[in-house]
């Protein structure tokens, strides 16, 4: 008597057939990402219409000309140098990010809580740069729906807007690279300062032994995540803005 | 629920991947010598000692580099890299709709300030 056991009858145990973990991920961490991909998805319609825009304009204002300031130390003929120190700040909180995620990984709760610290602080100085550039901008006459050249007549508007230009003038590419700028880093902003009170939160879990008792810090690897994204965004937006 | 939990934390250290401390600052280290390249660019040979002009080249440059710095942070700080392949697929595939998208408008857009300059308005009159 045979005790085969036809093909269809046999147990299945391959990694999509249940019972098992195929990606062998958390289930938050899995729909964090899940999260990040369509917030992908936002940050790259804005930058793709910034582009369209940018493509559709016979000329544009040059960034190099627009980000001239150091708050603080000097008022013009700066270019680029406050914005790449908001660039490394952001990449210096993210590498505290990943270091807290690190110390997580070895249940050190003290070297987390410390590398959490130096992510937050990381986070309030991006904040309060951008906080400042924004209002250096705003002093320039730049706003939602607004550029210096903005209830001027004639010749004036060229003469306003003359020091943004390297080639042709133009009022409509002015308001609409002060609208983009706004809106996209303001965007941008808001998710950094989203970023910093989800890691006040898990900070204090952490202080509070939350992690500790449930044995995993893998909270903080989700907030990493997060947080890492905040950063690939201005990656972005630091080439697209900044340096093209 | 507890014990699945546990599974998962054992399994995450299983393929830990070789992030340590060192790994995570020579990442740094690339992140910022690749930032660092972007302002010499900018800085220096556009904008102190106008070698290059801003254009093609430079742009492509620039974009290339952004796309290395997304890599690097996307596959080791996002650890990426080091999860199951299949995981790796399904969140990176749904990028070809976005490359799609920035090819349409950016033609769409090339093509609008073509014909707007070369197309006059008539006075409905």
């Amino acid at each position: 008597m045979s005790t085969t056991v036809s093909q269809l009858d046999k147990v299945k145990t391959g990694p999509w057939n249940g019972g098992k973990s195929p990606w062998n991920l958390e289930y938050g961490k899995i729909m964090m990402w899940f999260f990040l991909v369509g917030d992908a998805f936002t940050f790259s319609a804005f930058l793709v219409y910034y582009g369209a825009q940018r493509f559709s304009h016979p000329t544009w204002p040059d960034p190099d000309k627009i980000f001239q300031s150091i708050p603080g130390i000097a008022d013009h003929g700066q270019p680029l140098v406050f914005v790449g120190l908001m660039t490394f700040i952001l990449i210096m909180s993210s590498v505290t990010m990943v270091l807290a995620v690190e110390a997580g990984h070895r249940n050190q709760k003290n070297e987390v809580v410390k590398w959490m610290l130096w992510t937050i602080l990381g986070g309030i100085c991006f904040v309060g740069c951008q906080a400042i550039e924004w209002t250096h901008l705003h002093h320039m006459g730049f706003w939602f729906g607004k550029n210096p050249a903005t209830g001027l007549e004639g010749d004036a508007i060229k003469t306003a807007l003359l020091p943004y230009f390297t080639h042709d003038i133009s009022y409509t590419s002015a308001l609409q690279f002060a609208n983009l700028f706004f809106t996209i880093t303001g965007f941008h902003g808001f998710h950094v300062t989203v970023g910093i009170i989800l890691n006040i939160i898990i900070l204090f879990m952490t202080l509070n032994n939350t992690f500790e008792n449930r044995g995993s810090y893998l909270m903080i690897e989700k907030v990493g995540l997060y947080w890492h994204f905040v950063d690939l965004v201005w990656v972005f937006v630091f080439t697209f803005f900044y340096l093209i | 629920m507890s014990q699945y939990q546990d599974n998962i934390a054992h399994g995450e250290h299983a393929h830990e991947g070789g992030m340590d401390k060192k790994a995570i600052w020579r990442v740094f280290g690339v992140l910022l010598a690749l930032t660092c390249l972007e302002f010499l660019i900018a800085l220096g040979f556009v904008h102190h000692w106008q070698i290059l002009t801003k254009g093609a080249l430079v742009n492509t440059i620039y974009i290339v580099l952004t796309l290395v710095k997304a890599y690097y942070i996307v596959a080791f700080f996002m650890h990426l890299k080091f999860e199951k392949s299949s995981f790796i697929v399904t969140v990176a595939i749904v990028f070809i709709f976005i490359i799609y998208f920035i090819v349409l408008m950016l033609v769409e857009g090339g093509f609008l300030a073509g014909a707007f300059q070369e197309h006059q308005l008539f006075p409905n009159k």
